[in-house]
């Protein structure tokens, strides 16, 4: 017989008391898992989108010139036969403190160029980068693998009459059209992209880029200053950051997060409060009890810790079933919540660890004035026999 | 040396805006080895005099000394370690634990103490077999009769081997049969050495015990060692 075994004893023989305190502390867990968990996974989902959407930094030329547009997105100064970057000093951006963040670093050398006696803008790039930013890409045909191979958009291969397999002279070499984008909405549909030394040469800009997008691994990443270390990197070009339509979404979230933050703060009071006025009512129910405990030699400590085991108990009980029933209904809510309908459910250990921690402290806070107030009982009081 | 020495014992409290002296100079000693009934009418002053000494209620004035030590100057919880070590209560109404067995109970005194789980296993069922109830070790306390649930109280008071055990109308709710077992098992305790002071208002019971302290209106009135309420004439 130790002391636990008599708050283990007690918690068994109050079965209804004991799951009505599980209960009202589980729902307050639950429903701040489901916040959490909600919030989480919806931003995972958002840094998710961020890496499939491609670039969020692009780095231009300084340029004073007007600006003209990329797909959507300005490319600062961009006219033919501007100047350019250097392709050596790509190799800076990676040397930027927060590196491991860079998923891609996609640069671009653009041109015009005359096919079949037509205009056409000629983008050199290199495939396997390009490809892997641009994931909404569907390609009729194959990526293109040697120099000699151009991918078409699919408005330009229109214009030129061609599909893939067919060949096509541009500035008077010969290429193959390895395969055609099914139409992007965007101004790749007019554009033949090329490998990026090929291009290049076609375009007399050897170890030159016109434009280089930069994916960084989001969701909470620091884009604001990873522009400006790529920018002390690379004076002579202008880093900005594509954050527009991604901001707009994060501001909405955080305002979600607050709003679930405040929700979860006035569920947890509520349940603190159940677990307050239970234990302070079972206190009481068990003054006899506690007037016996005192009167055969058992210290306030003593006392205390009878009390403040058996809601240390019943928290953890709560905390677990709360973190399950938690996730249970972040699961269920998600796919109304997220943009994605394959939005994944965010598994973490701080929040599994976070949410059993809080309701045992939140459980043991709201039982020490009850604790306290078992440990001060007058046994002479207790024991009004005696 | 006695073992119980009490001087000028006074308690007063105060109730619905009223001072009451429950005990008004109460002195006497008790040696070791003792059975000694204290009997008085209702609000004489004997339930106070019991908590007093069994240091769970601090006296307004005057001293209680047990085995050389002055109770109500031990400081912090030095007075629950007393009890723990020294003291022995058996209350009115057994005031067992619903949720324990009657051996969980007995060795409720025993959850506090640094003995191995064997040894308090062993000192439980000898208390509960010193009581006759050594086959109901199991049972919880709505599962025995009352006078079962006052053995078992009897059973934890003594687990501990305590110098005096302190009995508060321990057959008050017992027919006359059972109270007579009961009573005949406090005496076999106390043939075996054991110290007890027992509050009743029966007076069938102090034939049991060696000397009788009367209790009037918070004061001493009577004490012998003999059961006084045989007396003819003698009014309690």
């Amino acid at each position: 017989m130790k002391l636990h075994n008599i708050s283990l004893n007690n918690l068994r023989r109050r079965k209804a008391k004991m799951a009505f305190l599980t209960v009202g502390l589980m729902v307050g867990i639950a429903t701040i898992v489901t916040l959490v968990t909600l919030t989480e996974s919806m931003s995972s989902d958002i840094g998710r989108k961020m890496d499939e959407f491609g670039a969020n930094i692009l780095i231009t030329p300084r340029s004073n010139d007007l600006s003209m547009s990329y797909g959507g997105i300005s490319l600062g100064g961009v006219t033919f036969d501007q100047r350019e970057i250097h392709e050596a000093d790509l190799a800076k951006i990676s040397t930027i403190a927060n590196n491991r963040n860079i998923s891609a670093v996609a640069p671009k050398v653009l041109g015009g160029v005359k096919v079949g006696g037509k205009d056409a803008m000629l983008v050199g790039v290199q495939f396997d980068k390009e490809l892997k930013m641009k994931q909404w890409w569907k390609i009729f045909g194959a990526e293109p693998k040697n120099a000699d191979e151009v991918l078409l958009g699919s408005e330009a291969a229109n214009l030129l009459n061609v599909t893939d397999g067919d060949s096509l002279e541009i500035s008077g070499q010969q290429f193959k059209v390895a395969g055609v984008l099914d139409h992007t909405g965007s101004q790749d549909d007019s554009l033949i992209f090329a490998r990026l030394d090929k291009a290049q040469e076609l375009l007399g800009k050897k170890g030159k880029i016109t434009l280089v997008e930069v994916a960084a691994l989001c969701a909470g990443c620091p884009i604001s200053d990873m522009v400006n270390q790529i920018a002390e990197k690379i004076p002579d070009a202008k880093v900005s950051a594509i954050q527009q339509v991604v901001e707009g979404r994060i501001k909405a979230l955080d305002h979600f997060k607050r709003f679930s933050y405040a929700m979860a703060g006035v569920v947890v009071f509520i349940g603190s409060l159940i677990v307050f006025v239970t234990m302070m009512g079972s206190v009481n129910e068990r003054t006899t009890e506690i007037g016996v405990f005192r009167a055969i030699g058992f210290r306030r400590m003593h006392v205390m810790r009878i009390i403040l085991l058996e809601a240390g108990l019943v928290s953890l009980l709560a905390g677990l079933l709360g973190y399950a029933a938690g996730l249970g209904g972040a699961k269920l809510a998600l796919p109304f919540m997220a943009e994605s309908k394959d939005a994944a459910l965010v598994l973490s250990g701080p929040i599994a660890g976070g949410s059993i921690a809080l309701a045992v402290v939140v459980g043991l806070l709201a039982s020490l004035y009850p604790a306290l107030h078992a440990s001060r009982m007058d046994p002479t009081e207790a024991l009004r026999a005696l | 040396m006695s073992l119980i020495q009490i001087s000028n014992l006074k308690k007063q409290y105060t109730s619905g805006g009223e001072t009451v002296e429950a005990l008004r100079g109460v002195d006497f000693r008790i040696d070791e080895g003792e059975f000694v009934t204290i009997m008085g009418q209702s609000g004489s002053g004997k339930s106070t005099l019991l908590s007093v000494l069994g240091g769970i209620n601090h006296p307004s004035d005057g001293t209680v000394e047990m085995a050389g030590v002055k109770l109500y100057t031990l400081p912090g919880e030095a007075l629950a370690d007393f009890r723990a070590r020294h003291l022995g209560f058996v209350f009115q109404s057994f005031h067992l634990i619903p949720y324990l067995t009657a051996l969980e109970n007995v060795m409720l005194p025993l959850a506090i103490s640094k003995k191995k789980k064997g040894e308090k296993l062993d000192a439980a069922r000898g208390a509960l077999a010193r009581v006759g109830l050594g086959a109901k070790t199991d049972r919880l306390p709505n599962q025995l009769s009352g006078g079962e649930q006052e053995r078992v109280a009897i059973a934890r008071a003594i687990v501990n081997n305590p110098h005096i055990l302190l009995a508060d109308e321990p057959t008050g709710n017992l027919d006359s049969a059972t109270s007579d077992e009961v009573m005949a098992l406090f005496r076999e305790l106390n043939n075996g050495g054991q110290t007890i002071i027992m509050v009743t208002h029966n007076p069938a019971n102090c034939d049991y015990t060696d000397r009788t302290i009367i209790l009037r209106d918070g004061r001493v009135v009577g004490d012998e060692k003999k059961c006084l309420t045989q007396k003819a004439g003698f009014v309690i």
